[in-house]
């Protein structure tokens, strides 16, 4: 248990003092400016501190800390990807998560569930055992499991799905997890804040000042910055970022929206996940149903959300779980998600010296957001890709070395 | 429910249309770097874009003029005609 959450159930003195100190003006220069206070953003922050000891740098948000996709998505931590690059980044990620609440001394209501993605076709079996094996070679505990494992960890489940999609096994993951999205967020803006990062909110960047292909500033409503170390980690604005700084990428943004139910008794316990029938649901500590879909199947910039993906999605969780139907959904929202055609993250160098890019997380950056601070902090702090994010580099489309995540990474596209 | 405007149908809701993607045309004469450009890189930001979209019940390809940042459809009409 985090030793500060002991100490605040023992004081007098309520409420905690405020997260961090945001200063009244923006300094003239800092040695890195980092585009975004989500938590890939604020984890850079922190890393670049801590493993680096740069802490002349400033974080700029438009919004609000984990306001963006950080508070947006359906917390699932996993590393049972595809491809050997996706399996090794994301487990080195999720170690970090394993020993996160203690390290940012703030109670991110870790939790680990074990994670079963259902298959309902000799296909998607097919797939799952490709997953297991790669998994295993990589160390990652996945195996594929069948109907009667999955009725014994879930036992309300209907493995006939209404008779429409029987389920036929899963892959399961011991490791998946889920964790408090905007407590991780809060965490790292701390810790970073704490070792001398200055965070701005409500500081939207405006223009980017690039001469002779280096970057020399960022340009903000509150003024311009001297800098000549840049990084943009904002999901779904990277393309605004992107035609700023006169280059131009895979990256199309498309809503993904999620939704919650009123709270329930705990009865769930597992992470269910299907890809035939597009949906991912989980129990979070407060009760409530957390639960998403695929994608919205066009380019929108915006987080609308619409009645239809409610239908559609209760109508598929109901084929899972029958006795869910008098449940009602109490809130509903989106992100922006900003979405690679080999659904893998770009990370490290731009065309532009000193801009560093971290985009690309479409729906599976949430997991990722430890291992990419980590990560892009290294990045930044010498100039060269940090080993790990070698094979999602932006390149790889003008290589033709493309990382096929798509059977692994998200539902239904 | 949201409603597009197919040039030969009329207006019918947003489930019975796909979308195609933006309308892009393939260079002639290319470079390798052109032809990597055009094969990977889109037009990412937001803006007014010219789409192909299609109506699924009548087998209707045609082209929609649409805000994507604010989801605004301006105009659709067939291949050809504006």
């Amino acid at each position: 248990m985090p030793l500060n959450l002991l100490k605040f159930a023992l004081s007098k003195r309520h409420p905690e003092p405020p997260f961090f100190r945001q200063p009244d003006y923006l300094n003239p220069s800092y040695e890195v400016v980092i585009i975004g206070g989500g938590g890939h953003g604020l984890a850079t922050a922190y890393y670049l501190a801590k493993d680096h000891g740069i802490t002349n740098v400033a974080v700029l948000e438009r919004g609000y800390l984990g306001g963006g996709n950080t508070g947006r998505n359906t917390t699932i931590i996993r590393s049972n990807y595809l491809t050997p690059e996706g399996v090794a980044f994301y487990d080195a990620g999720v170690k970090l998560w394993e020993n996160l609440s203690q390290e940012l001394d703030l109670n991110l209501f870790y939790s680990t569930r074990g994670h079963f993605t259902l298959a309902h076709t000799e296909s998607a079996m097919r797939t799952m055992r490709w997953r297991a094996e790669i998994n295993k070679k990589m160390g990652v505990e996945s195996e594929v499991v069948g109907p009667e494992t999955v009725k014994a960890a879930i036992p309300q489940i209907d493995l006939s799905c209404g008779g429409r999609a029987p389920i036929l096994g899963a892959l399961y993951h011991k490791p998946g997890s889920i964790a408090r999205h905007d407590a991780v967020a809060w965490g790292y803006g701390r810790a970073a804040n704490r070792m001398g990062v200055h965070i701005f909110q409500s500081t939207e960047v405006t223009g980017l000042e690039i001469r002779q292909g280096r970057i020399h500033g960022v340009h903000t409503r509150r003024g311009m910055i001297r800098t000549s170390k840049v990084l943009s980690a904002v999901a779904g604005f990277t393309p605004r970022i992107t035609q700023m700084a006169g280059f131009r990428t895979p990256i199309v943004v498309h809503p993904l929206q999620a939704c919650v139910t009123e709270p329930l008794k705990p009865w769930l316990n597992t992470i269910v996940v299907s890809g035939s029938l597009h949906v991912y649901v989980s129990q979070s500590s407060r009760g409530e149903l957390v639960m998403g879909a695929s994608l919205d199947p066009y380019e929108v910039h915006s987080t609308r959300s619409t009645f239809d993906f409610v239908e559609g999605l209760a109508s598929h969780i109901l084929d899972l779980f029958p006795f869910l139907a008098g449940i009602k959904v109490v809130r509903q929202w989106a992100g922006m998600a900003d979405m690679t055609p080999d659904f893998a993250p770009i990370m490290g160098l731009t065309p532009v010296k000193g801009l560093y890019l971290d985009a690309g997380w479409g729906t599976w950056g949430f997991k990722a957001t430890p291992i990419a601070g980590k990560t892009m902090a290294a990045t930044i702090a010498n100039d060269k890709p940090h080993a790990l994010i070698h094979a999602f580099r932006l390149e790889r489309f003008r290589d033709f070395e493309l990382t096929g995540e798509k059977g692994a990474a998200a539902v239904g596209h | 429910m949201k409603l597009l405007n197919c040039p030969i149908n009329g207006l019918r809701p947003l489930s019975e249309f796909a979308y195609g993607g933006e309308v892009r045309e393939p260079p002639l004469e290319t470079s390798d770097a052109q032809w990597v450009d055009y094969l990977f890189n889109r037009n990412g930001a937001p803006g007014i874009k010219r789409e192909w979209w299609y109506h699924v019940p009548s087998g209707t390809w045609f082209i929609a003029e649409r805000d994507t940042g604010s989801d605004q459809v301006i105009k659709t009409y067939l291949w050809g005609e504006v």
